[in-house]
C-alpha cells in the first residue's frame, strides 16, 4: 500500500474535511449574484453586437454571446483559426489529452451545468475521435455543440490530407448538423446549434468550420443566439391529453411513477417529488433517472431493468398504471417489450412525440414539458380524488424485504465492491457527482449509491461508452461548484481506455477522486461468459493490467491501493483528503458479479438473483 | 440473496405485441400496408440524405423516393412510398418529422393524386406493335431506331406494372422507373398547414410565394 498524501501535498486544516484552502472556500462562497448577472449579460451583448473581424472571431463571438465560459477540445491544422480566435477570448480551453476525452468531458459538464458543453476538434482524425461521444450524447439526449475545423472548401472532396466528410458522419448522431460556407454567416450558424442543442429534447449538434470560412474577413455580427422556430416545441400538453390522463391516474389500484432522465433534462425533479407525495404514488426511476427522486425516500424503489433492483421489477411487472415521465423505454429497461408491464395502463409523458408508441405503446400520450405537463396532471387530478394507493405502497414494500440489495462479505476473502462504493458515499456529501466508465463497476456505484440529488450521477447509459468515467469527472469538477465533491468509479478495462486524461487533470490540479473497482477482468463480458458461454474467459481476462497506483504516481496524480477490508478505511479518508486528483486501485474480488439481474430480453419480474437463475 | 426464485413469483398474465401494444397472448402477427408520406422541406444541401439515412438506420421499409421543387423557392418536396405496420408508419413520420430541415408531413388519403414514370427500351423489331401498346397507355415515343425503341409512360402504379407486361413480350432492354410523387386532390393541402402556391407563370407575378411572408 502507498504512503498517504504526502503533507504538503495535503494539509486537511481543521473543521474542513475537504482540506480545501482558504482561497478556495472564498471562491465557492455564493455571491448575491446581481452585479455578476448583469455584466454576464452585459458580456453576452457585446459579443452579439461587436464587429468580428474573420470568421473564427465570429465564432468565438457566437460562444461568448451564448455565456459559454469553458470549452474543451484539441488543437489541429483545419481548427487552427478557431484557436487563434480564442485566445483573446473570455471562453475558457481546456485542453484535453483525445479528442473522446473533449468530447466525454463536454457532455458531463452539460449534464452538470443543464446548458450545452462544447468541445472542439480538427477536421479528420479530431472529428472522427469525437464521433463516440457524440452518439453517446445523442442516446442519452444531453444537450452538446460540437466544433470541427475542415480543409478549405476548395478542397472538399478531393481527399485532401486530414479530410473527412464530417457532416456526413456524424448526421445519424447529432440532433442536427451543419456545414459552414460563408465567413458572413458562420457566427450566426453557430449561435443557432448550441440554441438548437438544448431546445426541446436537449441532444448534440455539430457544425463543420473549414478553414478558409473560419480564416476569411466578416464585419457582420453573430446576434443573439436563436434556434429555429419549428424547433420550439409546446411546454404545455394538450388539455384532452391531461385531462384523459388523470382519469386513468385517479381510477388506478396500483400505479407506479416511471421518472426518466427527461425529468432531470426538463428540470422538472421538484414538479415530479411533489406530485408522488402528494399522491402517495410509489416511485421507480430509470437509470439515466437516478436522482430525480431521492433514494432515501420511503416511496423510492431505486431503478428498474437490467440490473436494478428486485423490488423496482416487482412493482413495475405489477402496476395497472404506469406513469412514464422523460423516458424512451429502452431495452435495457423493459427487457422483452412483450412482458414489460403487461398489466398497465401506459401514461407517457415526453416532450418529443416521436417518443410516444416508439417501443411501449402509450395509452394516454401527454405531449409536452416535463415540468409543465406534471403541474397540469397535478391541477387535474387534484385533491379528494387520488388513488387509493396504501395496500399497493404495502405490497411495494413487502417486495423491498423479500428482495434487498445486499452482498456477504467475508474478512478474510478479497474486497467486494460494493463495500468499497459505500464506504466512499458514507464518507462524501450527498451532492457529491458520481461519474462512472461502464461495465460492472457501474452497476455497482448505480445501485450501492444513494444519490437524492438531480444531476450527480454522470453516466453513459445508452451508448455503453467505456471510458467515459475520467475524462466525465473532468467535465463534471470544472462545471461543478468547487464546494461540492466529484468522484469517478472506473473499472480496469474501463479505465485504461481513456487514462491519458489524468495528464490533463494533474495539470489542471482537479480535486477528483478516481477508484478503480480492479478485478482484471473486462467483468461484465466475464459475467455474461459464466452464465451464457460456458465460462469461456474469451479474451476478457485482464491480468495484464498496470499498477493503477503507481501508473497515477507517475502522471503526478496521487496512487492508493486497497487490497484488504482493513485499508478501506484509511484509504477513502486520505484519497478525499488529497487536494488534487487521486486514484484510488481497489483490487475487490475477481468473481463478484451484478445482482439482480434480467437476462437480454427476459421478463422484469424474472430477475435472477444468483447465476443459477439465469 | 433473500427472495424466492423467479418461478415462486406472483407473475401477470398479460402480454403486449412487438409494438408495446397490450395483447391477447395468442395474436398474429401485425399486419403491414403501404403508405404514400408527403414531407415539405427546406431545399437545402444534404437533406435527401438525411431523410434517406433515416430510413435506412430506422430499418424502415422504404419502397420509393421521390423529390423535386414545389412552387415555394427553396422548398422542395419528398414523396416517400413505405410498407410498414401502422405503428411502423406513424413512427416514420414522426422520426421524418424530427429533421430540421422538415417543415411539414403529411400522409396522403386514398384518393389522393399518384403518379410515376417510367422510360421502357424494348427491341425494335416490330415497331408498330410496340406503337399500339405505347398509344394503348397514352405514353410517348422518345426514340426510335433500327434495333431499339424508346418509350415514356406515365400513370398510377398499377397502370405502369400493366404496361411493362404488355412491352415485355418485344423483350425490354432497359427500365428506368421515378418511383411514386403524389398530391392531395381539390383544396386539401399535401401536407398539414400547407398553403397554396403561386406558380411563376400562370399569373403576372414572377415572384414565387413565400409561405413566410
Amino acid at each position: 500500500m502507498n504512503e498517504p498524501a504526502t503533507p504538503d501535498a495535503a494539509s486537511p486544516e481543521e473543521g474542513d474535511p475537504e482540506g480545501r484552502t482558504d482561497d478556495e472556500r472564498e471562491r465557492s462562497e455564493p455571491t448575491d449574484g446581481t452585479d455578476t448577472a448583469e455584466e454576464e449579460a452585459a458580456a453576452r451583448e457585446e459579443a452579439a453586437t461587436r464587429e468580428p473581424g474573420s470568421g473564427a472571431a465570429a465564432v468565438v463571438a457566437a460562444l461568448e454571446a451564448a455565456g459559454v465560459e469553458t470549452a474543451f477540445g484539441v488543437q489541429g491544422g483545419a481548427i487552427m483559426p478557431v484557436y487563434d480566435a480564442l485566445s483573446a477570448s473570455t471562453v475558457d480551453h481546456v485542453t484535453m489529452a483525445h479528442e473522446q476525452g473533449a468530447v466525454h468531458a463536454a457532455d458531463a459538464y452539460g449534464i452538470v451545468r443543464g446548458d450545452p458543453g462544447v468541445c472542439m476538434a480538427t477536421s479528420g482524425p479530431g472529428a472522427t475521435n469525437l464521433v463516440t461521444g457524440i452518439a453517446d450524447a445523442s442516446m442519452d439526449s444531453d444537450a452538446m455543440l460540437a466544433l470541427t475545423g475542415q480543409v478549405p472548401s476548395d478542397m472538399v472532396g478531393s481527399d485532401a490530407f486530414q479530410e473527412t466528410d464530417t457532416v456526413g458522419v456524424t448526421a445519424p448522431i447529432t440532433k442536427h448538423n451543419y456545414f459552414a460556407n460563408d465567413s458572413d454567416e458562420v457566427g450566426r450558424t453557430v449561435g443557432e446549434a448550441f440554441a438548437l442543442a438544448n431546445t426541446g429534447r436537449p441532444g448534440p449538434t455539430l457544425v463543420d468550420l473549414p478553414k478558409d470560412v473560419t480564416f476569411g474577413e466578416t464585419d457582420r455580427p453573430v446576434g443573439e443566439p436563436t434556434a429555429p422556430d419549428r424547433a420550439v416545441p409546446d411546454l404545455e400538453a394538450d388539455e384532452e391529453q391531461v385531462e384523459a390522463a388523470a382519469r386513468a391516474i385517479q381510477t388506478a389500484e396500483r400505479p407506479l411513477c416511471l421518472f426518466g432522465g427527461g425529468v432531470i433534462k426538463g428540470d422538472a425533479t421538484e414538479q415530479a417529488r411533489a406530485f408522488a407525495r402528494e399522491f402517495e404514488i410509489p416511485v421507480v426511476t430509470t437509470m439515466p433517472g437516478i436522482g430525480s427522486f431521492p433514494e432515501d425516500d420511503d416511496l423510492c424503489l431505486s431503478w428498474a431493468g437490467m440490473h436494478g433492483t428486485g423490488y423496482a421489477n416487482m412493482a413495475i411487472t405489477h402496476t395497472d398504471c404506469l406513469i412514464a415521465v422523460g423516458t424512451r423505454f429502452d431495452d435495457r429497461l423493459t427487457g422483452g417489450v412483450d412482458t414489460f408491464a403487461p398489466e398497465a395502463e401506459v401514461v407517457h409523458v415526453d416532450i418529443d412525440p416521436a417518443e410516444i408508441s416508439k417501443n411501449v405503446h402509450a395509452d394516454y400520450p401527454v405531449v409536452g414539458d416535463a415540468a409543465t405537463v406534471i403541474d397540469q396532471l397535478d391541477a387535474a387530478i387534484g385533491y379528494g380524488d387520488a388513488p387509493d394507493t396504501e395496500s399497493w405502497r404495502a405490497q411495494c414494500d413487502e417486495w423491498r424485504e423479500r428482495y434487498p440489495m445486499d452482498y456477504a462479505i467475508d474478512p478474510d476473502e478479497p474486497v467486494k465492491p460494493q463495500f468499497v462504493v459505500e464506504a466512499f458515499d458514507a464518507a462524501m456529501d450527498d451532492d457529491a457527482y458520481v461519474t462512472t466508465g461502464v461495465g460492472q463497476h457501474q452497476m455497482w456505484a448505480a445501485q450501492y449509491w444513494t444519490f437524492t440529488t438531480p444531476r450527480t450521477f454522470v453516466s453513459s447509459h445508452g451508448l455503453g461508452t467505456m471510458g467515459y468515467g475520467l475524462p466525465g469527472a473532468i467535465g463534471a469538477r470544472v462545471a461543478a461548484d468547487d464546494d461540492r465533491e466529484v468522484i469517478s468509479f472506473e473499472g480496469d478495462g474501463s479505465f485504461l481506455m481513456t487514462i491519458q486524461e489524468l495528464s490533463v487533470a494533474v495539470r489542471e490540479h482537479l480535486d477528483i477522486t478516481v477508484v478503480v473497482l480492479n478485478n482484471e477482468y473486462i467483468g461484465m463480458v466475464r459475467q455474461w461468459q459464466d452464465a451464457f458461454f460456458e465460462g469461456n474467459h474469451m479474451a476478457s481476462q485482464y491480468d495484464w493490467m498496470p499498477e493503477f497506483d503507481t501508473l497515477a504516481e507517475a502522471f503526478g496524480a496521487k496512487g492508493f491501493r486497497i487490497d484488504e477490508y482493513d485499508d478501506v478505511e484509511e484509504v477513502v479518508e486520505a484519497a478525499l483528503a488529497y487536494d488534487g486528483p487521486s486514484v484510488v486501485d481497489a483490487h475487490i474480488d475477481p468473481e463478484e458479479n451484478v445482482y439482480p439481474m434480467v437476462a437480454s430480453g427476459a421478463a422484469n419480474g424474472q430477475f435472477a438473483l444468483a447465476e443459477d437463475q439465469l | 440473496m433473500a427472495g424466492p426464485t423467479p418461478e415462486e413469483r406472483p407473475h401477470p398474465t398479460g402480454r403486449r405485441d412487438e409494438h408495446g401494444v397490450r395483447k391477447e397472448p395468442d395474436h398474429g402477427p401485425e399486419p403491414t400496408r403501404r403508405a404514400t408520406v408527403s414531407a415539405l422541406v427546406e431545399d437545402e444541401p444534404g437533406v435527401l440524405a438525411r431523410a434517406a439515412g433515416l430510413f435506412r438506420r430506422r430499418q424502415f421499409n422504404i419502397e420509393s423516393l421521390t423529390v423535386g421543387p414545389t412552387t415555394v423557392e427553396g422548398h422542395s418536396r419528398i414523396t416517400l412510398v413505405v410498407e410498414e405496420t401502422e405503428a411502423g408508419i406513424e413512427q416514420a413520420k414522426k422520426q421524418l418529422a424530427k429533421l430540421t430541415p422538415v417543415i411539414a408531413v403529411g400522409e396522403l388519403s386514398g384518393d389522393a393524386v399518384a403518379a410515376e414514370l417510367v422510360l421502357l427500351k424494348v427491341r425494335g423489331e416490330e415497331p408498330d406493335k410496340v406503337h399500339a401498346i405505347t398509344s394503348m397507355y397514352d405514353g410517348q415515343t422518345l426514340d426510335a431506331g433500327p434495333r431499339t425503341i424508346t418509350v415514356q409512360i406515365t400513370g398510377d402504379e398499377t397502370t405502369i406494372d400493366d404496361a411493362i407486361d404488355a412491352f415485355d413480350q418485344f423483350g425490354i432492354i432497359e427500365i428506368a422507373r421515378t418511383g411514386q410523387t403524389a398530391l392531395e386532390r381539390g383544396d386539401s393541402p399535401t401536407t398539414p398547414g400547407e398553403e397554396p402556391g403561386h406558380s411563376a407563370g400562370s399569373t403576372d407575378d414572377d415572384e414565387f410565394t413565400n409561405y413566410d411572408d
